[in-house]
């Protein structure tokens, strides 16, 4: 399992280097690590 | 308009940040953490479940099936099963079989008293099962001062039997303390070591883990220790992003996870009895949110329960909005300041800043767990030297 | 640095004009601003974060390519760009695969 690989709409907006089609993208999909929530032990 | 723009237009509506989304609470968790028994053959100083005896009322296994049929129905994809150690119950394998069966995926955390090489190749040929080793020393000296005699011994050979039955990617669960936070580089390596994937997770203040906290839990200089070591070399380090508390040391965004309480939002815990807390580490009357067999099934439980709607509603940052750092921090962890007799609407007992320092210093009044099913009293062994930092004579590998 | 944006380019990977589906192991689960999947085979977790990309993901199955299947979700040919790189980034993840591909694996 490839552990915390995250696409984050926030991070992807503090990024200038994207295109305007890919900023708006990661509005559309973002992955989320199954370990990445707190409240689990 | 420029054609960049024009790809614009097909989204009218801004589409709030997925967190928002979270901080509001989903039809259904995410994942949930799922404590199968309170039974456990060791007695760890910090066990988080107060953990030891079986509880007379402990769900049958129809109970147990009943819930997992209505995970499914609510497509909830992942539990974590645990305790206790949970496979202690008789039926744990049946369990198992029958979630994975039904659609619900499991990860499961043991001290490994019950991976024996026959359980590991049958593992092994699971696709959907999990296994977390639980291990708070890269050294017997260490692990075993919280977790007793013998049990290093025993999550090794439980590790050693995984990899030899080809189990990938076992997961090795640490709770840093103060102890510990020095082995992080040999925690990684005995991972690496048994082609498992390193997991570090807070210590927090709950169950018997109130009782040692003050002692265990890591200083200001550890916590900026470990935030630094989780920036240099956290890559493949898995946190259950349990250390949001310590993003106000660095830019926002460092750490993976999402960053914020997902207590009664998009987890959960469901107790040996079929109690309902916000969180595995808030098992108290105060993040009691229900009872499946009492309040008509888990489902009803998550979507109506007073407690989670409260929880859902913007979170005011009270003593903490003049800070900076709320946006990142969020707070800290309810639990953490619940069970150190901190205000909830103030700063988090080891905030970055030191605001919890002075409220840790006064009187403070520490509730105590709904329950406690302890066996005897665990008492913490006493390092007598300074841990040692790297593997010594003890070393598995 | 961890947990920022990496802007990888998936459109190597993903072809609108094949034909694409949902892995096997796949499970779609509704939210009310899109949607939930997951993976039960890697285990991951994506969010499908508006109601018209959940559509276009179910449907692409029923579709011979995947511009067509945004076509009849109402994304006209010059707005598709963001709709398929999300679904490209979705391939990259193995949450869809190419029509044809054995994915029992």
């Amino acid at each position: 399992m490839e552990p915390n690989q995250e696409v984050g709409a926030e991070a992807g907006a503090a990024t200038a280097a994207t295109s305007g089609a890919e900023l708006v993208t990661e509005t559309l999909v973002e992955e989320v690590s199954i370990d990445g929530m707190c409240g689990v032990y | 308009m420029t054609p960049v723009d024009s790809a614009l237009a097909p989204i009218t509506q801004p589409v709030p940040r997925l967190v928002e989304q979270f901080e509001r609470g989903l039809d259904a968790p995410i994942c949930l953490t799922w404590e199968l028994t309170y039974a456990c053959n060791l007695a760890c100083v910090h066990c988080l479940s107060s953990s030891g005896k079986r509880d007379p009322r402990e769900l049958t296994t129809q109970q147990c099936k009943d819930i997992i049929d209505e995970l499914e129905r609510m497509q909830v994809f992942y539990v974590n099963i645990g305790g206790g150690e949970p496979t202690v119950r008789p039926d744990f394998w049946e369990l198992v079989d029958y979630a994975t069966a039904h659609h619900v995926g499991v990860k499961f955390s043991t001290n490994g008293v019950r991976i024996t090489p026959e359980v590991a190749k049958r593992l092994a040929a699971s696709d959907y099962v999990d296994v977390q080793i639980s291990l708070d020393g890269a050294t017997a000296e260490v692990n075993d001062a919280v977790r007793g005699a013998g049990s290093f011994a025993m999550a090794i050979r439980a590790l050693e039997n995984l990899a030899d039955a080809g189990f990938k990617d076992a997961k090795i669960s640490v709770v840093v303390t103060r102890q510990n936070v020095d082995q992080l580089d040999e925690f990684a390596a005995l991972a690496a070591h048994y082609g498992a994937t390193l997991r570090i997770t807070r210590l927090r203040p709950s169950g018997r883990g109130a009782d040692v906290w003050d002692e265990l839990h890591p200083t200001a200089e550890q916590q900026v220790q470990l935030y630094e070591w989780l920036v240099a070399k956290g890559d493949r380090v898995l946190t259950g992003d349990s250390f949001f508390h310590l993003s106000g040391l660095g830019e926002p965004g460092a750490l993976a996870g999402l960053n914020l309480c997902g207590a009664g939002r998009v987890v959960c815990l469901i107790d040996p009895v079929g109690d309902v807390y916000a969180c595995p580490f808030a098992i108290h009357d105060r993040f009691h949110a229900g009872n499946i067999v009492s309040d008509s099934g888990f489902d009803n439980v998550w979507k109506n329960a007073p407690l989670f709607r409260e929880l859902r509603e913007p979170q005011s940052a009270g003593a903490c909005s003049s800070c900076g750092h709320y946006d990142s921090c969020r707070g800290g962890c309810m639990a953490a300041k619940f069970f150190t007799g901190l205000p909830l609407d103030g700063p988090d007992p080891e905030c970055v800043e030191g605001y919890g320092t002075p409220a840790l210093a006064q009187h403070r009044v520490k509730p105590k767990p709904s329950g406690d099913h302890s066996r005897g009293t665990p008492v913490m062994l006493k390092l007598l030297t300074k841990p040692p930092a790297g593997l010594c004579n003890e070393s598995p590998v | 640095m961890r947990g920022l944006l990496t802007v990888s380019s998936p459109a190597a990977a993903f072809d609108p004009d094949l034909t694409w589906r949902l892995h096997h192991q796949v499970a779609v689960r509704p939210e009310p601003f899109g949607a939930l999947l997951y993976h039960f085979g890697t285990r991951k977790l994506s969010f499908l974060k508006n109601r018209t990309i959940v559509e276009v993901v179910n449907s692409l199955g029923d579709h011979p390519d995947a511009r067509s299947a945004c076509r009849a979700a109402g994304i006209d040919d010059a707005a598709q760009a963001p709709y398929l790189h999300a679904l490209g980034v979705l391939a990259q993840s193995k949450m869809l695969v190419r029509e044809g591909t054995n994915d029992s694996g």
